[in-house]
């Protein structure tokens, strides 16, 4: 077993930046030992093969990760115990629960209805003065209407809930007291929204959760609050930034725009290399050994954590020709953008069809859709684990 | 008890690798990440129940050898 002695400093490239080239990093090694930048140790992976094959390998935790005391600063304080945080078999139970809600088949069901809510915003925008931030206008109200009206949470809450959980996505510089001061109330307001749905039940998710809990003991009643919880969160914030992300890279290949405003039937295809080629996030979840691992030609010792670097495997030019070319028309499905293995992104399709949504709507009804501001003068929140931008302003139509 | 017939139908199989995780020594992942069976016909196994039923393109069929009828996933 080779421990290397100095741990490459590392610290993860901005929206812009381009991503390292897998091994150079690293010395060409795929797993090495790094320096993340809030000074702890991991051991991070990088490339297509080594990515896949450790997140499907059930020897790579998320539970001892996340396990309190052990979980990194910032979102993964408050995954212990939830579907993010699990290993099988809980996990397997937490994610049957829910599983069903969100397969192709059901998510495809709602195409019409996440079309209209495209539709609906489309028009209020183009209704107001330029320019507009599309932020509030659009990347977020959508798909938090979407995820409301799925588990049953009033959208007009949005700005309420969007506050905790910008806080509960922080990264490591942002305060724990602050961390759990929003998980705290976040899980108040759903423990209310529960006794609520339990009176009343309706035809959404909390309430079959809520059933699940109540006539099978299929999950207690934490498992229950977080549950609704993480969905309500990973259910907004990520597809929300990643249409902000996806626009920029589109604004930055008017060519490519064109390309797609010409066949619309290539946006599915543009949405996967959209996928490949955006980071959300700065570091990823990471896992622990829960034994001596080989991985990419090193031994890692149990009780090492492990971060998987999916920027890196959805670069990897032994898999995408040309990786860091944008092209809308490649076929760029086998990325890794929502994971793989038992956490694969429970909304993957959801968000799949939002983005699709999302970009048909922009780019078949707003043309001329530009910055209203320098690149340059956008800001990202700061002490947030994804690159979320405050405001997106933008202009369409005739200068 | 009857054996149970496993198949994946890879035109709508979406390469999430759930199955080859929950169940590795039932699923295998082909060139494209595409999954099939290790053996298309095995005794009941929970954890390939768990993965037909975690499964988020519906991809996996899980069939009683002797009825043909569709294993109860929950």
């Amino acid at each position: 077993m080779t421990i290397e002695s100095s741990p490459v400093k590392f610290t993860p490239p901005l929206p812009g930046q381009p991503v390292p080239e897998i091994g150079t990093i690293s010395g060409g090694r795929p797993v090495f030992r790094a320096e993340l930048p809030d000074g702890r140790i991991a051991w991070l992976v990088s490339g297509y093969e080594s990515v896949r094959q450790m997140v499907i390998d059930q020897r790579f935790s998320r539970a001892l990760a996340v396990a309190p005391g052990r979980a990194q600063p910032g979102f993964e304080m408050s995954a212990a115990g939830s579907i993010s945080g699990t290993d099988p078999p809980e996990h397997t139970r937490l994610r049957k629960l829910v599983a069903s809600a969100f397969t192709v088949r059901r998510v495809e069901a709602l195409r019409p209805r996440v079309a209209s809510i495209v539709s609906q915003l489309i028009d209020a925008m183009a209704g107001r003065p330029q320019p507009t931030d599309l932020v509030a206008s659009f990347s977020l109200p959508l798909p938090a209407q979407v995820i409301c009206e799925m588990l049953g949470v009033p959208a007009a809450d949005t700005s309420q809930f969007h506050a905790w959980s910008d806080a509960i996505i922080g990264d490591w510089q942002r305060d724990a007291d602050e961390i759990m001061t929003a998980v705290t109330e976040l899980y108040g307001y759903f423990g209310t929204l529960i006794e609520i749905k339990r009176a009343q039940p309706a035809d959404d998710l909390m309430s079959a959760l809520i059933a699940a809990r109540d006539d099978a003991d299929r999950l207690s009643e934490h498992e229950l609050t977080a549950m609704c919880c993480a969905l309500l969160i990973a259910g907004h914030e990520t597809t929300a930034n990643h249409i902000n992300l996806s626009l920029l890279l589109l604004l930055d290949h008017p060519d490519q725009v064109a390309t797609l405003r010409a066949d619309p039937e290539l946006i599915a295809g543009a949405v996967e290399e959209l996928l490949r080629c955006t980071r959300l996030g700065g570091l990823p979840p990471s896992r622990v050994t829960t034994e001596d691992v080989r991985l990419g030609g090193v031994t890692i010792p149990a009780g090492e954590q492990v971060i998987p670097l999916y920027s890196t495997a959805n670069r990897d030019r032994s898999v995408f020709i040309d990786p860091d070319r944008f092209d809308v028309t490649r076929d760029a499905a086998s990325h890794l953008a929502f994971g793989a293995g038992v956490h694969h992104c429970l909304g993957a399709q959801l968000a799949r069809v939002e983005l699709q949504e999302a970009f048909r709507g922009l780019i078949g009804r707003l043309p001329g859709l530009r910055l209203a501001v320098p690149v340059g003068d956008l800001e990202f929140k700061p002490g947030m684990a994804i690159h979320s931008l405050r405001e997106l302003p933008v202009r369409w139509g005739e200068s | 008890m009857s054996r149970w017939k496993v198949s994946v139908d890879k035109s709508l199989c979406i390469g999430s690798a759930m199955c080859v995780a929950i169940a590795p020594d039932r699923f295998v992942l082909d060139e494209r990440q595409r999954s099939g069976p290790v053996e298309a016909e095995i005794d009941p196994d929970e954890l390939v129940r768990d993965a037909a039923a975690s499964c988020p393109s519906e991809a996996i069929s899980l069939v009683d050898a002797d009825t043909g009828q569709p294993v109860d996933l929950d």
